[in-house]
């Protein structure tokens, strides 16, 4: 036998990083709030605290003659965004949004109820990454693209052209609202190019819901008679619900909020991000552009909540 | 010298009393099982002896040094894990020499003790593989090297062999056995599986509840069971109602009595009996599981096979040694 | 396996799904078409002829260099504090159960799911109340915000697949909480890291609603872009670098693919 004692335990924490490991073994909320610390910080306070700043200024007013901020609280504000031009330009974004947002789910359920029922190994990852590789291209060039289209000189003219359908894209153009001088200065061209950059958002969401309905599920229908289109419309659809609605989400927000598509492509009438965008810039009008912030957080809001009932966070 | 010592523990998860007043000692070179169903509280008590719970109340002593507060990586004690918590990303060999790399040994040392270790548990040659490519009873042995390298005063068992097969598991209870009394080293083993625990353990501790119900060598707790809990649960015994107790002239509410300890047939000397009537049986090889009905309790006796064995709904004579029934604490 | 027959598809579900990939695809093969057009002044279909000499052209271009050296400084340095942030968080929420865990995703996904002129706007006026100048820093603090989910979604995913034991093996093996962090939890979550930053530089180095709002007078690459699209002047050099974007994006989508392939998906809900 040795003379020193055999020590179960090592007597000492070797150097200041096992005594700080003692510490944080010994007080794991303080090593919780050092890891939090620093999100939180940045999120919690610079972020969240930004936007209450905004929300505080839309109940502030502007000053008709000097243009300065009124630092005073006031409802005035908020009348001014219930004006009938803004009214107009809140239920036309609604609208687009949410006519978006369904032509969004009929192109992307096909997809990914293909990707999610059919597809087998190679393929099933060349439509993942077919989804995933437009989902994340950049949004700017995904706007050129159909700048690039829509043009009066371009792809689509010239086709309608060699089709010989000319007439139907003149009447499609002189139809009032929808119409336009051409695709790209009309909301068809404002619809279409939303829905082309928002729909891909809408793909993985439906899959991810379409896989977990079990096969025999189906099996099951079409074996108690049903056709394919009962089958659809009483076990596939509701099932696929969830992922509809939490893509959904993100196709709604997403057009609510957005200023730069309907700027390039469109008419000259405003959505709620444009208007949003000429208050605080050429009109300098912060609380007013902070009240119309206020819309789509609203309308998201009530949509999130909505959205939660129906379960489609487990979709997302 | 004791290896383990627990004076009064407890372990409760807010209302839950995970562990609940344990008092038990482990002596060095002591192969310990702990036996007991799911939550019962005997992982809890491992994990407690790893330390990776701390009591709530009590006191823990591991060769006579304190434990509480002790973080696992100061404790001379290793964990074989129930799903074996190999290191994925690394391989074999590593994963078996990670103990001395994190304490500083050098790489040719700690190279040459963990291909040691692999080649005691009879893996040599495997380190350059990775955890997925073993089987589960590979991955188990690998386990075991990985703890047994750092030289634990204490191996923790958390049901190692629950996910082999049956012919694997007979084996490994085998090989545990003979390396434990080769290496000398105080081995906790916790299981649910009766069987596994009477076979391979020194000593038992029967849990449930939090608690320790019986704490004994196998035979102890086979034959003697102290409460009715432990009757059911460690091996088939049958637990006589105060009724039959009472005709028995046993004083206490339950007793205990093995089904291999009667015979279907007349008492002889100082032999107990009861009478009822046959209302099953079922032949299980060896033996024949017969059900007597008494008076509505049903008594289960193995009988060879080889015997006669009576009709359902005859009637029937049992007779057992007076020592063979065992009275019980409450239920 | 169940014969194929049985499983075939309708063909109508196959024409409408080939015909949603192909609406997704071809406005983006466009652009690799129209970077090689002689015309100049119009977006003329079919183009009149085929030339490389506007690579060239934009080659040559300092605008074009400045606003691509300024995205990718920008996006590295979001990204790397979206990096440590995200981790942080990540950590947090899957290491220890607290009060509020709910919360904290929550708050790390806010800045993505309100539209990007909310964030931008409040920033830009928090700036403007802080007496903040427009500054690099503030394109990059506005970036940073909304990269964190990203590296966070992928942290996440991965943390949830190491399993407890694993933590608890290596500290039952002697490794105290920075060794463990250093040989265990690191290697596992490497990659998921990895492919969170490539998605987080992806996503900065693409942005352009909150970077309006935050850049003062400098110009990143989308903002050139956007410039462009409004009042164009140059069209051949702009889809040439449409072209180019279109390029640059791609690698760090396949990366992240490729790193995260077994097991968790990419994040698809992270822009």
């Amino acid at each position: 036998m040795t003379a020193v004692a055999e020590k179960l335990m090592l007597p000492e924490p070797r150097g200041p990083a096992g005594r700080l490991s003692d510490f944080f073994w010994k007080h794991p909320h303080v090593l919780l709030t050092v890891l939090l610390a620093p999100p939180l910080l940045w999120l919690g306070v610079v972020y969240i605290g930004s936007l209450f700043a905004l929300l505080l200024q839309s109940f502030f007013s502007i000053d008709d003659f000097s243009g300065l901020i009124n630092y005073e609280f006031t409802f005035a504000t908020y009348r001014q965004l219930l004006s009938e031009t803004n009214l107009d330009i809140i239920l036309r974004t609604v609208s687009m949004a949410a006519t978006v947002t369904v032509a969004s789910a009929l192109i992307a359920f096909p997809i990914a109820y293909y990707a999610a029922r059919y597809a087998q190994g190679k393929w099933k990852v060349l439509f993942y990454l077919g989804v995933m590789l437009p989902l994340w291209s950049s949004y700017l060039v995904k706007i050129y693209a159909w700048k690039l289209i829509l043009a009066k000189e371009g792809i689509l003219t010239w086709l309608f052209e060699k089709l010989h359908l000319l007439w139907l894209l003149d009447a499609w153009l002189s139809l009032p609202v929808v119409g336009g001088n051409s695709l790209s200065v009309s909301y068809t061209g404002t619809f279409i190019v939303f829905v082309y950059v928002w729909m891909p958002f809408m793909i993985l969401p439906i899959q991810a819901a379409l896989e977990r309905v079990p096969t025999n599920l189906i099996e099951a229908s079409s074996d108690l008679g049903g056709t394919p289109a009962q089958t659809f419309r009483h076990v596939l659809f509701p099932l696929a619900l969830p992922g509809i609605v939490a893509g959904s989400i993100f196709t709604f927000s997403l057009t609510l909020g957005d200023y730069i598509i309907p700027q390039i492509i469109g008419s000259s009438r405003l959505f709620i991000g444009q208007a949003v965008y000429a208050q605080q810039g050429t009109a300098g009008n912060i609380p007013l552009a902070a009240a119309f912030t206020v819309v789509p957080i609203v309308i998201m809001g009530a949509y999130l909540w909505m959205a939660k009932r129906m379960g489609a966070f487990d979709a997302l | 010298m004791t290896a383990v010592l627990f004076d009064n523990v407890s372990r409760h998860f807010g209302a839950v009393r995970a562990v609940d007043g344990v008092n038990l000692e482990i002596a060095e070179g002591e192969f310990f099982a702990m036996l007991g169903p799911s939550g019962s509280g005997k992982t809890t008590c491992l994990r407690l002896m790893a330390g990776f719970e701390q009591p709530t109340g009590g006191h823990i002593e591991i060769f006579g040094e304190t434990a509480e507060g002790v973080p696992p990586y100061r404790r001379s004690v290793n964990t074989v894990f129930q799903d074996y918590a190999l290191f994925p990303h690394l391989s074999i060999l590593d994963n078996v020499a990670y103990g001395l790399m994190v304490k500083g040994v050098g790489r040719e040392e700690r190279r040459r003790a963990a291909e040691d270790a692999l080649a005691m548990v009879k893996l040599p040659g495997y380190g350059s593989r990775r955890p997925g490519q073993l089987s589960g009873g590979q991955r188990q042995r690998v386990a075991l090297a990985r703890a047994l390298v750092n030289k634990p005063k204490v191996l923790l068992l958390d049901e190692p062999l629950g996910a082999l097969d049956l012919k694997l598991r007979e084996q490994m209870q085998e090989e545990l056995k003979i390396l434990q009394k080769s290496l000398g080293i105080t081995f906790v083993f916790v299981t649910h599986d009766q069987g596994e625990a009477l076979s391979m353990a020194d000593r038992i501790a029967v849990f449930n509840d939090g608690r320790i119900q019986q704490l004994g060598s196998p035979e102890e707790v086979y034959k003697q069971p102290k409460t009715r809990f432990v009757a059911d649960f460690v091996g088939s015994s049958n637990v006589l109602p105060a009724k039959l107790c009472q005709r028995l002239g046993v004083t206490s509410s339950f007793a205990s009595l093995r089904p291999e300890a009667i015979v279907l047939s007349a008492p002889g000397d100082g032999a107990l009996s009861l009478s009822g009537t046959v209302s099953a049986h079922s032949f299980l090889g060896a033996v024949t599981r017969v059900v007597v009905d008494v008076d509505g309790s049903r008594i289960s006796v193995a009988t060879p096979a080889s015997l006669v064995v009576p009709k359902v709904g005859s009637p029937v004579t049992i007779s057992f040694a007076a020592d063979e029934l065992h009275p019980m604490e409450d239920a | 396996m169940r014969s194929d027959r049985l499983n075939r598809s309708p063909l109508g579900l196959k024409i409408a799904a080939a015909a949603g990939l192909a609406f997704m695809h071809v406005p983006i093969l466009l652009i690799f078409l129209y970077a090689f057009t002689t015309e100049e002044k119009s977006y003329q279909f079919p183009p009149p002829g085929l030339t490389t000499q506007w690579l060239a052209v934009a080659w040559n271009r300092p605008d074009v260099w400045a606003a691509l050296t300024l995205s990718v400084k920008v996006a590295s340095i979001a990204t790397t504090v979206a990096l440590v942030l995200g981790t942080l968080c990540a950590a947090a929420v899957s290491q220890t159960r607290f009060f509020g865990r709910e919360t904290i995703s929550l708050l790390v996904i806010l800045p993505i799911a309100l539209p990007g002129i909310i964030t931008g706007i409040a920033l830009r006026s928090a700036f403007s109340m802080a007496e903040i100048p427009f500054s690099f820093w503030t394109i990059v603090l506005g970036h940073a915000t909304f990269c964190i989910v990203v590296v966070y979604n992928n942290a996440v995913a991965r943390f949830r697949r190491i399993s407890g034991s694993l933590i608890e093996a290596s500290m039952d093996l002697g490794a105290d909480g920075f060794q463990t962090f250093r040989y265990i939890i690191l290697p596992n979550i490497g990659t998921a890291l990895l492919a969170g930053g490539m998605l987080a530089f992806a996503l900065s180095f693409d942005e352009v609603i909150v970077t309006t709002f935050t850049a003062g007078q400098q110009s990143t690459l989308p903002i050139w872009m956007l410039e462009e699209l409004i009042r164009p002047r140059q069209r051949p050099v702009t889809n040439v670098v449409a072209m180019i974007v279109v390029l640059v994006t791609f690698l760090p989508i396949l990366g992240a693919y490729y790193l995260t392939r077994d097991g968790d998906q990419i994040a698809g809900a992270g822009k």
